[in-house]
């Protein structure tokens, strides 16, 4: 009983979710040209790109699937994996790549066991590289949802990760 | 009505944000309230005054000072001691004011404004309210073109202005428009290219979270001018908070009648919608952005038709950088000769350069056109940290040259760059000191360029694979001895067969850095 | 037109022409690999760059429109090494074993690569082998071949308009494929092989059948039994050498049985009997008015694609078998009654110009003779190569005649070969089903040619009957989309009568050509079908002595209950994800 009950918690939850992309996709109901604003939007609600949601927004704005799939696989934003509850993005744009945004990287992966792109198996951490946040000033830079830390230190790094639970 | 005696600007941007500045700023106003003085002193916040990596910023006018690194542990000495007792508290006083923004120029016998231009207002006003962009002049611009100027005459003013493009590849602004004008077909577009990509660059970033409005303004002006009645902001999907800002603006815009129908009660109709980027570095490029637009891939489309011709779905459309249209306001305002007053002969008015690397004080500045490296780097930057010796500069962002010393006194402006076989590009300045491994440093160019080349072509998508290759192998010393002179090959290919700038402008950073720094590259080849 | 100077020759073109076909016409080859005649140039490749007096940097022959006054350069010293440098970078990305892979002597990139003289790759070997894409019954793409040209998926999105294949990921790992990476046999592809035959070099192929088709061949236990599409015949010549669209039906015939088919027959005969329970079809619903516009369903690519994109217009798709399909079914029952021969021993293999056959044979239904009623596809390409492995040459063999019970065909059955083809073949029998009487003028001009979507009248007995013919997947959607309009304002379409082929030009331009195919072959083998039409002695399909005889000694009449059961099938509701199947229908 308790395992169905959290079952229907869950599906609860997506549902909800569904109904709500459902509301987005209605606003751009029709528009190819507004593929890019639907996916964000759909991104902003799920943490990621599910076949599911790709398969619906192409319905919806009457885009052929494949178009969608090549879009989202374009863009560095659009993400086709499963997020991590904090999202950890090293910097290595050219400033903070001369300043060890490599080394803050490979760090990372190491401690977190993931390579860049990659979520966490408990789902606390999604890894990714971003290019320049334009805090070139703070090299090395991360990201760790909206946070911006600057000149990151490797040995340092790790203590800052685990305050996001 | 109370009179305000000193207003607080707290500068809020992302980097200040991290740095803690909304919990400093709450315990402000808090203290100021405690202590009674919230009808003398205004705390209004700001966008970034153009200083970087010093934490909370606080500038208190009308003293014009300079307060870093604000705790809110640091406040109530703050309000008590400068506030209420009007003594500077000095141990917070910035050491190196950033005259990034405020370039002070003091009256050495010019006659001349200061020249600030495109950042006139960033740190200034609350970019948040219409009215105190209205009042420093703001909206006077487009006013006077619709109801004095025709739209020939707009782009009459501009093209006589010399304004060019800032976003790169300095094309004439007022004959892009004047092409887009002269387009057959009833509608057309402004798209204001606001996905600053480039490596190292954040102008356009602190001209929408300061100024939005000017922007705004800007496209107007270019709208009218054009005969365009929709504009579009492209924006790159990081900027979170220049995404709310430029919306907020956009809004009130619409509230003054500012944007919409019948703007001023005249004619013209002009809306604006923002349009979020999904980050791609090669929709920098205008066809590639335009395609983007459309909901696509970014890749780049075949020139010609241009975009003047056939851009957005199709239709004439121009699309201008942020900076460049950050410039129009003031253009039709003052007059296309006021503008020619600044900058040089062939290459008018300021430029906002990003200047990060091993400074004193990396941040942003906006100087006169050809003015030179030298004065950038040691009259406004603070010249090189921690007393280093000055070892290269990568201008023009990622695909730009490295200029060494040899190149300190030339001019910085797009005609006279071009001369040394180097660009300005978006106005990025990378400062790097002695201790700079140039082969790190050009491995990160090479490694940034395989990532962001759209793949499309086949110069671009294999020769930076190569490029990577190679460089990575010297790199981890098994480099074989012609491998620096297959480098120059595949650049040399791809800036020929590239099918746009991306692939075609690599050429610049390797051969930039094997004429510097040739010996100490090859050196790590056997 | 536009005059010019391409390397000091004299040019005069018409206003738009690219320098690339320019030079051609001053009898200049500019090297290129991903523009093809069919296609809009997308400047892949960079291969075709040319120098131009006056103007700065190189620009792409193939996108470039010709100047008045130009001087154009194209052979230059500095355009040969970038050419080469460029062709080098290709090849440090591809999987270069040439001699075991499928178009080994039929690549452009190879031919390219031997033009320019490249004996050795300068840069480092960036191959990363990827898997192969084995997912669909029809087709198979392997990555480690594709070199990005963009053909396959222009035609994919642009021309057949099912965006099945698509430019996925970005920079160094771009690649080609169906939506989520899974595979052309989990996507829509429709298998109409049109990538296929537009790709340069080895990246896509048919699901090949040669292997289990020597294999039955040799087996003593098999009874093999072969048919060959009707546009097979003016294709086959050119894996030997001959003109495109050379008609070579007897030398097919006598090559089929040297090689050791055991009995050969025709589709040509079954294209007939396709036109008889069709053409009755037409007639009752022309006289019920219901279900009109009836449309065709001999293309199983516009099968697929119809129950994907369009499947509420199933109610109006003739349930008629196509011919491949009634071939298959007769072969298993009626042949192998007359022939004595038990059906569990015959092995059934068509050749068609077509990939999407290949799935046909396998859908679930197309079983009515109790056992799988075609076993095997081979498409041209693959008898062509059957026949070289044999030692065959068609040049060289005599004329014969295919073997009786399903041998005999009519001029209405050859003409199914080419777009129109049907339809002309269907009015000429229907117009006799009405009538009794036969139509005066059997020519129908208007259902010809290559036009993208063709339209007659067509006057029965005082009933006028309007036709539409589409070809190609794009033209097929345009004028469903009408139709569905029609249907759903006026609760009725203007046409009662559509034929539908997925491929441009009909079969003759079919996934399953040969390789280097464009337009005008496909017009010149559309013309050779004609040709043999009216050469024939009975050029309708009801005047058939054979066709008369199965309907007599097998089937009844068409339409009967046992045509049917053997003939006829139905449709699938299918999903725009992966197209598999939702919903029968």
């Amino acid at each position: 009983m308790v395992n169905e009950n959290q079952c229907n918690c869950e599906q609860a939850q997506e549902e909800e979710l569904y109904d709500k992309l459902q509301e987005i996709i209605k606003e751009h109901k029709g528009k190819p040209k507004e593929l890019i604003m639907a996916l964000h939007k759909a991104q902003n609600l799920f943490g990621y790109l599910p076949h599911k949601v790709q398969e619906m927004v192409a319905e919806g704005l009457n885009v052929s699937l494949s178009e969608v799939y090549g879009v989202i696989t374009f863009y560095n934003f659009f993400s086709t994996v499963p997020q991590g509850r904090n999202d950890v993005k090293v910097c290595l744009g050219t400033a903070c790549y001369v300043r060890g945004g490599q080394m803050l990287l490979k760090k990372a992966e190491k401690e977190l066991g993931i390579k860049a792109g990659e979520t966490t198996e408990d789902r606390r951490y999604s890894l990714g590289i971003v290019r320049c946040i334009g805090a070139c000033g703070l090299a090395p830079a991360m990201l760790i949802n909206d946070d911006v830390y600057g000149r990151v230190k490797t040995t340092k790094m790790i203590e800052i990760i685990k305050k996001y639970e | 009505m109370n009179l305000v005696r000193n207003h607080v600007l707290i500068s809020i941007d992302a980097g200040t944000i991290m740095a803690g500045a909304r919990a400093v700023e709450k315990t402000l106003v808090n203290e100021i309230a405690s202590q009674g003085l919230t009808d003398e002193i205004s705390v209004l916040e700001t966008g970034s005054v153009g200083a970087t990596g010093q934490g909370v910023i606080l500038v208190v006018y009308p003293e014009g000072v300079y307060y870093g690194n604000v705790t809110p542990q640091d406040i109530p000495e703050l309000v008590e001691e400068h506030l209420l007792k009007g003594r500077p508290l000095k141990r917070l006083i910035l050491s190196e004011v950033p005259r990034q923004h405020v370039i002070k120029k003091e009256k050495t016998g010019l006659l001349k404004e200061q020249p600030r231009i495109v950042l006139k207002n960033s740190g200034i006003i609350n970019p948040e309210n219409i009215d105190e962009y209205i009042a420093a002049n703001g909206y006077e611009a487009i006013a006077k073109a619709l109801t004095t100027m025709t739209p020939d005459e707009v782009i009459e003013e501009t093209k006589k202005s010399g304004l060019v493009g800032r976003g790169g590849a300095a094309f004439t602004t007022g004959i892009k428009w004047d092409f887009a004008r002269k387009a057959a077909g009833d509608i057309k577009y402004i798209v204001c290219n606001a996905d600053e990509g480039e490596p190292g660059t954040f102008k356009d970033r602190l001209i929408l979270e300061g100024d939005p409005h000017k922007l705004i303004e800007g496209m107007l002006i270019a709208g009218y001018a054009v005969g365009a009645s929709k504009g579009f902001v492209y924006i790159r999907g990081e900027y979170a908070l220049s995404i709310e800002r430029l919306e907020k603006a956009i809004g009130q815009a619409r509230q003054y009648g500012l944007l919409g129908d019948n703007i001023l009660e005249g004619p013209f109709s002009f809306d604006i919608t923002v349009m979020k980027g999904a980050g791609a570095y090669v929709c920098g490029e205008e066809t590639a952005l335009i395609e983007s637009l459309e909901g696509k891939r970014g890749h780049p489309r075949n020139k010609p038709p241009y975009p003047v011709t056939e851009g957005l779905w199709a239709k004439p459309t121009v699309v201008n950088n942020v900076e460049t249209l950050a410039n129009v306001p003031d253009i039709i305002l003052h007059g296309a000769l006021w503008f020619r007053g600044y900058g040089t002969e062939k290459c008018t008015g300021t430029k906002v350069f990003t200047i990060i690397g091993n400074v004193a004080t990396p941040g942003l500045i906006e100087v006169e056109m050809g003015t030179t490296l030298r004065d950038i780097i040691y009259e406004y930057a603070g010249g090189i940290k921690d007393g280093k010796q000055f070892k290269c500069a990568l201008v023009g962002g990622a695909a730009g040259a490295f200029l060494g010393p040899d190149m300190l006194d030339v001019k910085m402006d797009f005609v006279n760059l071009k001369e040394y076989a180097a660009v300005l590009g978006s106005g990025a300045i990378l400062v790097m000191d002695e201790d700079v491994d140039m082969l790190d440093m050009l491995k990160s160019v090479l490694h940034f360029f395989r990532h962001e080349s759209c793949g499309h072509c086949v110069p671009c998508r294999l020769g930076t694979a190569q490029l990577v290759k190679i460089i990575d192998r010297v790199s981890a010393s098994k480099g074989k001895k012609d491998d620096i002179d297959k480098l120059i090959k595949i650049a040399q290919v791809m800036q020929a067969t590239s099918f746009c700038p991306l692939g075609q402008s690599l050429n610049l950073p390797i051969s930039s850095s094997l004429k510097y720094f040739g010996d100490e590259i090859r050196s790590r080849v056997r | 037109m536009v005059k010019a100077k391409i390397n000091n020759v004299d040019v005069e073109v018409p206003e738009g022409t690219s320098i690339l076909w320019a030079a051609r016409k001053a009898n200049f080859t500019i090297p290129t690999l991903c523009s093809h005649p069919d296609l809009v140039p997308g400047g892949q490749c960079g291969v075709c760059v040319v120098e131009i007096e006056g103007i700065p940097g190189l620009k792409r022959a193939c996108m470039t429109p010709l100047g008045e006054g130009w001087k154009v350069h194209t052979h230059t010293a500095r355009l040969m090494e970038i050419r080469r440098q460029l062709v080098e970078l290709i090849l440090s990305y591809h999987d270069t074993d040439c001699l075991t892979c499928i178009k080994n002597n039929n690549c452009e990139l190879q031919t390219l690569a031997a033009t320019l003289g490249i004996n050795t790759v300068e840069w480092h070997n960036l191959e990363e082998r990827l898997p192969i894409d084995r997912s669909s019954v029809a087709i198979v793409r392997d990555p480690n071949k594709c070199i990005l040209c963009g053909r396959c998926t222009q035609v994919c999105s642009n021309m057949q308009t099912v965006n099945a294949l698509a430019v996925n990921h970005r920079g160094y790992s771009t690649v080609i494929t169906a939506a989520f990476d899974t595979g052309l046999g989990n996507s829509v592809c429709i298998n109409c092989g049109q990538c296929v035959v537009h790709c340069p070099v080895g990246a896509l192929y048919e699901n090949s059948h040669i292997e289990k088709v020597w294999d039955a061949i040799h087996d003593p236990d098999k009874f093999v039994v072969v048919q060959e599409a009707p546009a097979v015949r003016v294709m086959l010549g050119e894996e030997f050498g001959m003109e495109p669209g050379t008609l070579v039906t007897g030398k097919m015939y006598a090559a089929l049985r040297r090689i050791g088919f055991d009995s050969v027959l025709d589709t040509n005969f079954s294209a007939d009997l396709t036109i008889m329970e069709e053409g009755t079809e037409l007639v009752s619903r022309l006289k019920t008015g219901k279900g009109l516009p009836l449309i065709t369903s001999c293309s199983p690519g516009w099968i697929k694609f119809m129950e994907t994109f369009f499947h509420d217009m199933i109610p109006h798709m003739s349930t008629a078998k196509s011919p491949q399909q009634m071939f298959g079914t007769l072969a298993k029952t009626y042949f192998a009654e007359q022939r004595g021969i038990a059906p569990e021993k015959i092995v059934s293999v068509s050749i068609m110009p077509c990939t999407a056959k290949k799935f046909e044979c396998q859908r679930p239904e197309m079983r009515a003779s109790g056992f799988q009623d075609v076993d095997f596809v081979l498409t041209t390409r693959e008898i062509g190569r059957m026949l070289r492995e044999a030692g065959i040459d068609l040049n060289e063999m005599p004329d014969e005649k295919a073997d009786s019970l399903l041998g005999e065909y009519t001029g209405a059955a050859t003409i199914f070969g080419t777009t129109g083809g049907v339809m002309e073949a269907a009015l000429r029998s229907a117009y006799f089903l009405v009538t009794g009487r036969e139509l005066e003028s059997i020519d129908i001009a208007p259902v010809r040619g290559l036009k993208g979507i063709k339209e007659a009248e067509i006057d029965i007995d005082g009933l006028k009957v309007k036709v539409a013919v589409a070809h190609s997947g794009g033209q097929a959607r345009r004028l469903m989309e009408k139709v569905q309009d029609q249907l759903r304002s006026e609760g009725k379409s203007e046409y009662h009568f559509i034929e539908v082929m997925a491929c441009p030009g009909g079969c003759v331009g079919g996934g399953g050509q040969s390789w280097g195919s464009n337009m005008a072959k496909r017009a010149r083998r559309g013309e050779s079908l004609y040709a043999e039409d009216r050469s024939l002695r009975y050029r309708r399909s009801h005047e058939n002595p054979s066709i008369k005889v199965l309907y007599e000694k097998f089937l009844g009449k068409p339409n009967s209950e046992k045509s049917h059961k053997l003939l006829h099938t139905h449709y699938y509701k299918r999903s725009t994800v992966d197209g598999n199947i939702i919903a029968e229908q």
